[in-house]
């Protein structure tokens, strides 16, 4: 059963996946649904699918996923500098959303209660914070997905 | 007064929101259809209230990480909770970290493994099997790239079989998740019990 699905296709599994990830298949349908719904939501608030998609290209590039940020920057539109993570976001005047991105991505460990409170005083409101978080944990998890069923095809051939 | 713990622990503290939940009271049907409120069930936890704001996301994520965590077959659910725990240490989610240490002693009836955990942290003295889990979990969780074929090496080693080797991956990885939500949009407190 071909499944056609980001995390088995960027893991070079989605032709002929075989026995033991077709026993998880509903498991991918899902996260499949999860990128519909961080990637792609009806309701987007301030951060537009291109903006989305242009920060979850900015952290698989962070851990190199090439192949994975190349997808999420085909739909940046005009957000495509800010998948590159020397781009601060300050040309977009997304400065401090850019730098709590970067931070729950690479340094989850030392955020702090400091890290919300700057960006509510930078105006951004507290459903949105939730949805920022929402999309950059959704990318922790798939991009670890990918690169773990890669190592896993690998060693289980 | 809350305090605020920065220790691991298996003693599941309460989590406290840095932002503000969504007023059940003012809920959308959208939002009380993903909280499954009914009237004989209106409680629902600061946790989730606080995930509500993006509905969307917390729809499909509940189902998602009941499936990775509790589906059958596959690798056991201790080991499951291991591979959370490896996460959750590595990202210092203390609540995350509390909450599947308990879950794993409550599975294996022991409290060994999570007490060497959390007292000598990653050179905790493990047995074969858990330390080529917890080592990959933790590896995956620092920087994907960290993990290599040197720890599915001893995966394999260790026993692991290639069903179980997917649910390690799935599990560690799901904390990669759960651990952004948790440790960013929270702290993990102490409510005085004359607060209560």
């Amino acid at each position: 059963m071909a499944m056609d699905t980001t995390a088995l296709n960027c893991a070079g599994l989605s032709g002929a996946p075989g026995g033991v990830v077709e026993g998880r298949a509903e498991i991918f349908q899902m996260t499949q649904a999860a990128e519909e719904a961080v990637l792609r939501p009806r309701d987007c608030g301030p951060w537009s699918h291109e903006l989305r998609a242009a920060l979850a290209a900015r952290i698989a590039v962070q851990n190199n996923e090439r192949a994975l940020a190349g997808q999420y920057l085909a739909g940046a539109g005009a957000y495509a500098p800010l998948a590159e993570p020397s781009h601060g976001g300050a040309a977009e005047g997304l400065e401090a959303v850019v730098a709590f991105m970067d931070k729950v991505a690479t340094d989850t460990r030392n955020v702090a209660a400091a890290d919300i409170s700057n960006l509510q005083a930078a105006g951004i409101a507290d459903a949105d914070i939730v949805r920022l978080c929402e999309l950059n944990a959704f990318l922790a998890y798939q991009i670890r997905v990918i690169s773990g069923l890669r190592l896993m095809k690998r060693a289980y051939a | 007064m809350t305090k605020v713990i920065t220790k691991f622990t298996r003693n599941v503290p309460h989590w406290q929101p840095r932002v503000k939940p969504v007023d059940l009271q003012a809920a959308t049907d959208e939002q009380l259809d993903a909280l499954k409120v009914t009237p004989s069930n209106t409680k629902v936890s600061e946790y989730v209230l606080t995930l509500a704001h993006d509905v969307e996301s917390l729809k499909v994520r509940s189902p998602l990480f009941n499936g990775i965590m509790y589906d059958r077959g596959g690798m056991s659910r201790a080991e499951r909770e291991l591979g959370a725990l490896g996460a959750s240490m590595v990202n210092h989610c203390i609540y995350c970290a509390a909450v599947h240490a308990a879950r794993h002693a409550q599975l294996e009836k022991s409290t060994d493994v999570t007490d060497k955990l959390f007292r000598d942290g990653a050179r905790a003295d493990l047995g074969r099997r858990d330390r080529a889990i917890f080592d990959f979990a933790v590896a995956l969780s620092e920087s994907p790239s960290r993990a290599g074929p040197e720890h599915m090496e001893a995966l394999k080693a260790a026993g692991l079989d290639e069903a179980e080797v997917l649910d390690l991956i799935l599990s560690s990885a799901l904390f990669g998740w759960a651990n952004r939500l948790m440790h960013v949009l929270g702290d993990p407190v102490r409510v005085p019990e004359t607060a209560s």
